[in-house]
């Protein structure tokens, strides 16, 4: 029985918001019955976007990262509701929270680990993105939100579930908190973007009487003394060590050029850290 | 024999009348709409029958009655015949009509009310919309955004989605470069403005019924002191449209010509039918109107400047960009982003097509460097070097890299002997040979920030790699840079700098992959600079294709007055004004003044506002108000679909409904006229009919009817509108086209839209400036230069005196030496920046607002829009949605302001209450926001003056023209400082 999953790119998602804009003109003032009640006009991001902002001076990025309803295989809100009907999950792998029988059910809200289920207030009920399944029930061959997506961050794909585990791992991809072993349905690609730090810099060199940026230049991450991993600098002399993991500590960066000679930084990683202009000496 | 058909014929017709209200019951209530005689006739009144409607029922006699309501009169039995003979050749019935040939005597409603029978003959047997399985009936819809399929259920608007392309579309086209092939995706991407439209369709800020200003009493006290400040009362149509119609005919007999301005925003919803180039103005033109002229906002120093060293002067001073996106894949090493964020600005109109094709160019192994402010939405999804710059500098460092470039021998000397004229004079300069200052890396270095050594970096990559440059928005042009004191030197500087490295050379070109794709060329349907039903020739490009292809009966507006837009305040309040002229024709048609009043008019006393608020998008907004309230502004009203900025200003309100509400016909991304070939930014080609989708809310209008309406209360309603309706038009437009070789009109309307095939690969159009490169004739499907303006022969050379490019412009030579636009273009540090001291130790932040990434301009902020609900676009506040300000983390903490704390910016104009963003991806000393809110919630306060928490930034921006001579507005100059605002108090004890 093939199912839905949905594969996000952390790399291409650009924050334009054309998904969760979807959600919004599909369910605010729209009721699907036995799928989902109308969302509150505001309030409500059934599809989220956070954005990480990383480094410092020129060295920067960003990445935004949209969170939706994990439509967990293991999900606790289905623990917490599937006895009587109120959360229940399709033989396609989506998950609905019956907007009749969840009334009054304020207690999933707490339930769900990721923070992706809202509550109305004024309906009384808890509410998810439910991956358009009323939309796929008629015919659709893919939810609004990738549907409408310019970069391809999202994409739906409907296989079997060992299908999908193989393509996991062609494709390198991650779970949010997978700690929690509720086996979303929801993979991510270059996650380290978001929750990984960097180490960079620039390597600079006294030419000619002026200052230049030294492309070119090897660079080596060391940690304890041990080499984890090596780079060359590009035409301005930047570098950057990418993924590693946030307040992994202290860090050793040299660098060397067979003509301008080498230089040495420490680097103390909490968040990614840009360690400025390093100067080459002979 | 002739006289037996036009019997045969005048007799049928009410029989074809009648079966068709059997067959439509919309036909038969028609019908039932009034009561009386329409007489059909020649002239002579040898052949005639009277029409009799009488409770929707309908007889017909022979003969001539004298009391007809209605007299349709042909000058005789032939043109009866010929004009009567389905079908009807529309350029003979306006021929016959421009001749007097055919006469049509009665009241305005009752024409149209008779032709309105007669066309619903054929329309309404038209099928339009898509049953789909979940009850909806899916219709079309198109708008700045991009076109949408849009889903009704019981008359309301259930969804909106883009259109995905099936196999029964066109194929697209694909590009093959360093052994990859390059094909664009079979969805049409809109913008996030598009998607967010029912939440502003059914906004409660939509004005519903006509309203007036409590205390405007048109025959008594008029309290003009008071707009903005006192409340409406709903009245009644008649009542409304009585006043505007009255209002403008005591205008025209008080004042005389001249007192009228229509004032309008600089894009209105899409469509050939219902915007201000076209309804608006044949509008106007049948009344008379002072011409508030636009200045060409996105373009700005492009205009003023860059055109006249090489010409473009018909595309506003900014370069072709046809094919770049096939030569950029296949060619180009590198690509340099300067003041360009093709990911908010989305080019223009082409929604978020063009996204996929830089990421081609990532993966062709493009570098892509960034020259900005901010790391802005393009350079963060892109990456590559970021460049941190402080604004207005940019000159420098383009000078600074010139000099690199002929100190290291790095240009391309060829191409400056043969195509270029001025050069040995730019060199001296560069190298500081004319004036002792060379502009080396280290004398930018304190100008604009960048270090020296990063500099020399990218002009030696620069110089030796194949680039394309990306100024602006859209490669060239729109927004940035442009839009700032030294906009215009910017611009001129990178003309000079694409002269040096050979443009028009394989990977050597303007563009940023927003612009250039390989669609057809050839396919003409109008864009809205065509002008659409308006028949005006001098202010739009309807004298090009539209009026022979579309025969319509000319307007023209006798009225020569004109007033700069930027200035129009200043007209109002000072009583004059004076602009230069935003006039593609010629490089040298910006270079002479126009003064306002112009001799033998009549100062303005009237304002007829159409259109969204341009609060938020024009310099020194505090100064419009002024305006508004001026004690020789007798009349203001305005007509447009919400209550916002502007609108509470007037005296009478005139609700006018959504492109949603009303039919039109128009091609995604055409704008026609100045943007030659705009539709280049998309992967397909489409034209869409707009599909009324639901009936006006309330007792909103479309614009077409309210200008009809009050136009019959002067007799002018069918002189409007031709006797027709707006889907009338829109088949009237559709004829025009090439679209009826490929599609009939009732296929075409049934299904929606249209994909215009790509050409075959070995078909494509050349590169620009290709054959410039090469000295060959141009060979660009463009109609510019005009012929004469080439300088000896036919196609070869550019628009410029010598035909090529002129380091030292001829036009500017010819005219009185301006310092601040000099014929050698110097660098001249901005009259508001990091170089004026006194102003600095105040206001020591540089502020930049450019286009908005999620609202187009005012389109879709505020007013309930979903789009509010974006962190990048408005933060909820205490219940308040507050316009986003980005500050740099380091200038933030030096004034205790944290991320999404409340922060007043100010200077000496005024003071906007914002939510402060803090990160790194502003430079220090850098304020970034957005020009475009569409709400200005302003208080006067004894302490600060003018408080706004709308987000009206442009309160703050400067009214000075960028340069001496120009009408160009330079908003991103503009210093502020920001204090932490915590009186949370402060609008709600103001608003009791």
């Amino acid at each position: 029985m093939s199912k839905w999953n949905m594969i996000v790119d952390v790399a291409r998602c650009e924050n334009c918001h054309n998904c969760t804009l979807s959600v919004k003109d599909e369910h605010i003032d729209n009721d699907f019955p036995g799928y989902a009640a109308p969302q509150p006009p505001h309030g409500h991001e059934w599809i989220k976007i956070t954005r990480q902002v990383r480094g410092s001076e020129h060295m920067v990025d960003t990445a935004y990262l949209p969170t939706m309803c994990n439509h967990c295989d293991d999900a606790p809100c289905l623990k917490a509701g599937g006895a009587d009907g109120a959360v229940r999950k399709r033989d396609d792998g989506i998950m609905i929270i019956d907007p009749e029988k969840a009334k009054g059910r304020r207690d999933l809200v707490d339930s769900c680990p990721y923070g992706a289920i809202w509550w109305n207030e004024e309906l009384e009920v808890p509410q998810i993105w439910i991956f358009d399944a009323h939309l796929l029930d008629k015919g659709w061959t893919q939810p609004r939100a990738s549907q409408c997506c310019p970069t391809g961050a999202l994409r739906a794909v409907k296989v079997e579930d060992g299908e999908m585990q193989a393509l996991a791992k062609e494709e390198g991809l991650e779970v949010l908190k997978p700690e929690l072993a509720t086996k979303p349905r929801v993979y991510y690609r270059n996650l380290h973007r978001f929750d990984k730090a960097f180490v960079g810099g620039a390597i600079i060199a006294d030419v000619n009487g002026e200052t230049d940026c030294i492309e070119g230049a090897q660079v080596t991450l060391s940690k304890d003394g041990n080499e984890i991993a090596q780079t060359e600098t590009d035409v301005f002399g930047d570098f950057k060590f990418d993924a590693l993991p946030a307040g992994s500590g202290g860090y050793e960066i040299s660098a060397t050029h067979p003509q301008f000679g080498r230089c040495r930084a420490r680097a103390e990683l909490g968040d990614s850290v840009y360690l400025g202009e390093l100067k080459l000496e002979a | 024999m002739r006289t037996a058909i036009l019997k045969t014929i005048l007799t049928a017709l009410p029989q074809a009348l009648k079966l068709s209200a059997l067959r439509f019951k919309e036909q038969a209530e028609e019908m039932k709409r009034y009561d009386a005689v329409i007489q059909m006739q020649t002239k002579d009144g040898s052949v005639g029958r009277s029409y009799h409607f009488k409770n929707g029922k309908l007889t017909s006699k022979s003969g001539v009655r004298a009391d007809a309501d209605v007299r349709v009169i042909f000058k005789d039995v032939a043109t009866a015949v010929r004009l009567l003979t389905p079908p009807v050749d529309r350029a003979e019935a306006v021929h016959a009509a421009k001749n007097f040939a055919i006469l049509q005597i009665g009241s305005d409603h009752l024409v149209q009310w008779f032709h309105r029978l007669i066309n619903n003959m054929e329309t309404l047997a038209l099928q339009y919309g898509t049953p789909m399985p979940d009850g909806t009936t899916r219709y079309t819809h198109n708008d700045n955004g991009g076109p949408t399929f849009v889903y009704v259920k019981d008359g309301k608007i259930v969804r909106i989605t883009p259109i995905e392309l099936t196999d029964d579309d066109a194929e697209g086209w694909t590009i093959h470069a360093r052994g990859k092939s390059f094909t664009p995706k079979r969805t049409a991407f809109v913008n996030p403005h598009a998607l967010c439209a029912k939440s502003q369709i059914y906004s409660d800020k939509r004005m519903l019924y006509p309203m007036k200003r409590v205390d405007f009493d048109p025959n008594g006290e008029r309290n003009p002191q008071n707009r903005g400040k006192s409340g409406y009362e709903r009245i009644s149509w008649d009542e409304a449209l009585d006043i505007v119609a009255s209002e403008i005919q005591r205008q025209k007999r008080k004042y005389g010509p001249g007192s009228i301005a229509l004032y309008h925003c600089s894009h209105h919803q899409w469509g050939n039918i219902g915007y201000y180039l076209s309804a608006l103005l044949r509008f106007g033109n049948l009344f008379g109107f002072t011409r508030v002229h636009h200045n060409p906002d996105s373009w700005e120093g492009w205009y003023w400047g860059a055109t006249h060293h090489y010409g473009s002067s018909l595309r506003v001073g900014i370069p072709s960009f046809c094919s770049t996106v096939e030569d950029c894949l296949k060619e180009a090493e590198m690509m340099v982003f300067w003041s360009s964020d093709p990911e908010t600005t989305n080019g223009y109109a082409s929604g978020l097509e063009a996204t996929q094709r830089r990421f081609w160019a990532k993966e062709a192994g493009i570098e892509f460097v960034h020259i900005d402010p901010n790391l802005n939405p393009t350079a963060q999804l892109f990456g590559g070097r970021w460049i941190p710059i402080k604004p207005g500098t940019d000159s420098a460092m383009a000078q600074a890299i010139m000099n690199v470039w002929i100190n290291e021998d790095l240009y391309d000397k060829d191409y400056i002997e043969k195509n270029t004229t001025g050069f040995d004079e730019w060199r001296a300069y560069l190298l500081g040979e004319s004036d002792g200052v060379a502009k080396t890396p280290e004398w930018q270095e304190p100008e604009t920030g960048v270090k020296a050594h990063v500099v020399r970096a990218l002009a030696r990559k620069w110089g030796r790699k194949k680039t394309y440059l990306a100024a602006g928005g859209t490669g060239a042009g729109f927004g940035g840079a442009c839009r700032n004191a030294n906009g215009s030197q910017w611009t001129r500087n990178m003309i000079l700098m694409m002269a040096m490295q050979g443009w028009g050379k394989p990977g050597v070109n303007f563009g940023n992959l927003q612009f250039g794709t390989p669609v057809e060329h050839n396919f003409y349907f109008p864009g809205y600079g065509e002008g659409g039903i308006s028949g005006e020739l001098n202010f739009t490009a309807a004298a090009v294709n539209n009026y022979t292809r579309m025969p319509h009966v000319l307007t023209m507006n006798p009225v020569k007055q004109t007033i700069p837009r930027l200035s129009l305040a200043d007209a109002i309040v000072d009583g004059h004004a004076e602009g230069y002229l935003w006039d593609g024709s010629s490089m040298e048609a910006q270079l002479a003044p126009f003064s306002y009043p112009m001799p033998g008019y009549s100062r303005v006393h009237m304002l007829y506002r159409y259109g969204a608020s341009t609060f938020g998008t024009i310099a020194n907004s505090s100064r419009m108000m002024e305006a508004y309230r001026h004690e020789s502004m007798d009349f203001v009203v305005n007509q447009s679909i919400w209550r916002e900025g502007e609108t509470e200003f007037a005296d009478i309100i005139l609700p006018a409904c959504t492109s949603f509400e009303r039919w039109d016909i128009s091609e995604w991304c055409n704008s026609g006229g100045y943007i030659h070939h705009n539709t280049d930014q998309l992967n397909h080609r489409m034209v869409t009919m707009q599909h009324k989708c639901i009936e006006p809310l309330g007792e909103s209008k479309s614009d077409y009817q309210i200008f009809f309406e009050i136009l019959s209360r002067m007799g002018l309603g069918v002189m409007f509108s031709e006797a027709c309706s707006e889907l009338d038009w829109c088949k009237r437009v559709f004829d025009s086209s090439d679209l009826p070789h490929h599609v009939s009109w009732k296929e075409f309307v049934k299904k929606g839209y249209y994909v215009v095939p790509s050409v075959p690969a070995e078909e494509r159009d050349p590169v620009a400036y290709r054959w410039f490169a090469e000295g060959r004739p141009k060979d660009l499907p463009e109609p510019l230069p005009f012929p004469s303006q080439y300088g000896e022969t036919f196609l070869h050379g550019l628009e410029t005196q010598s035909g090529k490019i002129e380091f030292l412009p001829s036009t500017l030579q010819r005219v009185d030496a301006n310092e601040e636009r000099p014929v050698l273009n110097k660098y001249i540090p901005s009259w508001e920046g990091p170089r004026t001291k006194d102003l600095v130790e105040k206001y020591p932040l540089q502020m930049i607002s450019t286009h908005s990434r999620y609202s187009f301009h005012t389109y879709s902020d505020a007013k309930g829009s979903t789009i509010n609900d974006i962190e990048d676009h408005r933060v909820l506040i205490d219940g308040y949605y507050y316009w986003v300000l980005r500050i740099n983390a380091a200038d933030a903490a030096e004034r205790g302001v944290k991320h999404h704390d409340l922060v007043r910016v100010f200077n000496d104009r005024g003071n906007v209450i914002c939510a402060a963003d803090v990160s790194p991806l502003v430079a220090r000393g850098v304020v970034k926001t957005f020009e475009s809110a569409a709400v200005m919630d302003v208080v006067e306060d004894p302490r600060y003056g003018l408080v706004d928490r709308g987000g009206c930034v442009n309160l703050l921006t400067p009214s000075r023209k960028q340069v001496k001579g120009t009408s160009g507005m330079a908003t991103n100059s503009c210093l502020v400082e920001i204090a932490p605002w915590t009186e949370t108090n402060f609008f709600t004890v103001a608003a009791e």
